[in-house]
């Protein structure tokens, strides 16, 4: 596959729209998860003031297209699967040909529901399906199957916080509120070819099932959409409905962008699409903004247009007028009557099975913890920092990691979260590994943490036998540390002998010592570990020291 | 429940698979917009079984189908309908650039002014006191299939109707090109390679 992909990619090397299908598999996943720790952009953000008129602000909304995790597509029965060999995903609904007919997928709908439940919804009992009509090559039915009139789920809210405040550390804490969520097929993809002058289509990606989740415009500046973002992204990943990836194109984040100044009326906004990336989010929007209030300051009014962020300049441009004004002439679909799901397995009715029926009641049950829920109850139980929830919330697997790496110690949470933060993913990071992939165990890490807890090894000897399981992860804490020979010297007489030794090395520092000045003692204590190779106990050696300099 | 046993039934694969394989595809003689007789394979979500069996077998043949076994018709006269809908040459040009279709001549335009008049039928039903519907049978539940991959892996077949086809692509035209003005646009379809 990887052959014939970059194949492709070398006949068409001048595509423009999904230009880094082949390259993507190598990025995913690696910028998502820093949002929390980057420096975001929101107080970047330009404070305009001019003399007449008080400080205008951005107000940002949000329309996030989920690609819900499913084996088959929402209305045909052929398969989902990203970078497979260019229309092997297609079946003939999906290409549209005629007399074909729409079978929704009940694993497309729980998905919307559950995702509904988790975003506070109303879930609709009664929905309906309609037909939005555009003319692209990559729809080849001329029209979306989509949720207008009547969507599946409504008037919820996300919950989101982020690090803010002076040093970053403060958490905030904000909510924005879910308009709808509505069931609606993908299209396909084009590769522009521009030098032949024409479009070659891909319909694998052509209906399959999305959830597109609109959000009202509560947010003010791109780090809040961005934290916005990426807690839906968890969530979605945490409930198993959408693999949230936004790099392969399973979430996709459009933003309307307007500025005005506070307790007027909302200004003219603008709509920013391919935002691809979670980094982009932030960047994408604050350009924007800044990009407003400079039209507007210089006197000039924002267009209400499609931009679209062009990730290597960082800006966003105008995007070829799609002919003018869009005209969607949305109808009712009619090959699909109203989608029904009940409160619970007794308001199912008479003639349908309620195994095969989709019940709130049953999805509400299955729910599982919610990234809000994780994080308060690891500060809560574990008494760690709000940073730190948000690092083992946002790693995936790294709660879990944490979790038993503290049932197996004795170690205090809050004195282990460095080793599971810093250290583990410190190494975890360098050579690119999910913590899934980690080859220290979390036993392996607490049975180090007890030796290190029970005052066999120095914190710092415990750092090297950690590196030390990196390397050799099939020999025991215990082995290695024998073998290198890091186990702290509990024979006194062994120590004082090489105090002994230092000391006669440097009469100096001893003179200087015995002249007042204690601070030298700590030199020597560095160089008592140097020699011991850190084995010394601390405490133990400074007494030591400090008897032999008297 | 009916809808259950419908979907278990169809088969659209097979069914559209037949009109592949016929040697010509049914089209309606020339003017696409008159509505033509009801079509032989118009696929019926609701039939118990797929449609062309229904037209094989005899009405008696024992499903009960929720298409009236028996056509009627009463005649409506003239006068009972409003005035005809005259189409602008404005609307055919938004029509055409939204659809991005070419009606081509007044002949077109003549055709689509009486599909307008043949639907004009429909203001002498009395629909006094009925809650709108978007179809007939929206009080029946959407069937819903359960999540595994039965269709795919026909690319070649599917390529081979295309008329232009790269690798295993389609091919069309680049992006949506604003159709030109009325007047260049005939001398454009001419030279355009595709």
């Amino acid at each position: 596959m990887a052959a014939s992909c970059s194949g492709h990619s070398a006949m068409l090397h001048k595509c423009v729209r999904f230009k880094s299908l082949c390259n993507v598999h190598l990025c995913s996943g690696v910028f998502i998860r820093r949002i929390w720790t980057s420096r975001s952009k929101c107080q970047l953000q330009p404070k305009l003031q001019s003399k007449s008129s008080p400080q205008m602000v951005g107000v940002v909304a949000l329309e996030i297209h989920a690609q819900i995790q499913a084996t088959s597509k929402l209305f045909s029965s052929s398969r989902v699967g990203f970078s497979a060999p260019p229309n092997s995903h297609v079946s003939f609904f999906d290409a549209s040909l005629p007399g074909t007919l729409p079978v929704l997928n009940r694993r497309c709908v729980e998905a919307a529901v559950m995702t509904g439940l988790a975003l506070n919804c109303k879930i609709n009992t009664k929905s309906l399906f309609d037909r939005k009509h555009y003319f692209y090559s990559d729809l080849p039915a001329g029209y979306q199957i989509t949720q207008q009139r009547l969507p599946i789920a409504v008037s919820g809210s996300l919950s989101y916080s982020y690090l803010g405040g002076k040093k970053r550390s403060e958490v905030m804490m904000k909510s924005v509120r879910v308009r709808q969520i509505q069931l609606e097929q993908d299209s396909g993809k084009s590769l522009h070819d521009d030098q032949r002058s024409r479009t070659l289509i891909d319909l694998n990606r052509a209906g399959v099932g999305l959830m597109e989740v609109v959000m009202e415009p509560d947010m003010c500046c791109g780090e809040e959409a961005a934290a916005a973002v990426r807690e839906l992204q968890l969530i979605l990943q945490t409930l198993g409905t959408c693999q949230g990836n936004m790099a392969e194109g399973q979430l996709r984040v459009d933003a309307n962008v307007s500025v005005h100044h506070p307790g007027e009326p909302l200004g003219i906004r603008t709509e920013v699409k391919n935002i691809n990336s979670a980094r982009f989010v932030a960047r994408a929007i604050d350009y924007e903004i800044q990009r407003q209030f400079e039209v507007l300051e210089s006197g000039g009014t924002v267009l209400n247009e499609t931009r679209s962020f062009d990730s290597k300049t960082g800006t966003t441009v105008p995007m070829r007028d799609k002919e003018g004004l869009q005209d969607y002439r949305f109808m009712p679909e009619p090959n699909l009557p109203p989608l029904f799901v009940y409160e619970g397995v007794a308001s199912v009715p008479d003639g349908i099975d309620p195994a095969q029926a989709v019940v709130i009641d049953r999805l509400k049950a299955q729910l599982p913890e919610l990234p809000g829920v994780k994080r308060t109850r690891l500060m809560e139980e574990y008494g760690i920092l709000p940073e730190h929830s948000f690092t083992l919330v946002n790693e995936n697997g790294l709660m879990e990691f944490f979790e038993r790496v503290v049932q197996k110690t004795k170690t205090e949470p809050r004195k282990l979260i460095g080793w599971v933060i810093k250290e583990l993913i410190g190494n975890l990071n360098l050579q690119n590994l999910k913590v899934t992939q980690s080859p220290v165990s979390p036993e392996a890490l607490a049975q180090l943490l007890n030796l290190l807890e029970s005052g066999f090894i120095s914190s710092s000897a415990a750092k090297v036998v950690f590196q030390e399981m990196w390397k050799a992860p099939e020999k025991g804490v215990e082995q290695l540390v024998k073998e290198l020979d890091l186990e702290l010297i509990s024979d006194r007489e062994e120590l004082v002998k090489i105090c002994q030794r230092v000391l006669e090395a440097h009469p100096d520092l001893v003179q200087v010592i015995r002249g007042g000045n204690k601070k030298v003692l700590n030199k020597l204590m560095g160089s008592v570990q140097k020699e011991s190779k850190g084995r010394a106990d601390p405490v133990q050696l400074r007494k030591i020291l400090e008897e032999m300099t008297s | 429940m009916a809808f259950r046993n419908t979907a278990h039934e169809r088969n659209i694969a097979t069914y559209t698979l037949r009109c592949l394989n016929r040697a010509t595809p049914p089209r309606p003689s020339h003017p696409r917009c008159v509505l033509a007789e009801p079509p032989t394979y118009g696929a019926s979500h609701w039939g118990r079984r797929a449609p062309w069996c229904r037209w094989m077998s005899t009405s008696q043949s024992g499903f009960i189908s929720k298409v009236p076994q028996h056509p009627t018709w009463e005649p409506v006269a003239e006068r009972q309908l409003p005035p005809p809908t005259k189409v602008s040459l404005d609307l055919v040009d938004k029509l055409e650039r939204l659809a991005l279709v070419d009606f081509g001549s007044q002949e077109g335009v003549e055709c689509l002014e009486n599909a307008i008049r043949f639907a004009d039928q429909l203001h002498v039903v009395d629909t006094e006191g009925v809650e709108p519907m978007d179809s007939v049978l929206e009080d029946r539940a959407l069937y819903l299939r359960e999540d595994t991959v039965m269709e795919g892996n026909c690319a070649e077949e599917l390529l081979r109707l295309s008329r232009i086809t790269e690798e295993e692509y389609f091919v069309a035209p680049p992006g949506n090109i604003p159709l030109p003005k009325r007047e260049e646009r005939s001398a454009m379809l001419k030279h355009s390679e595709l």
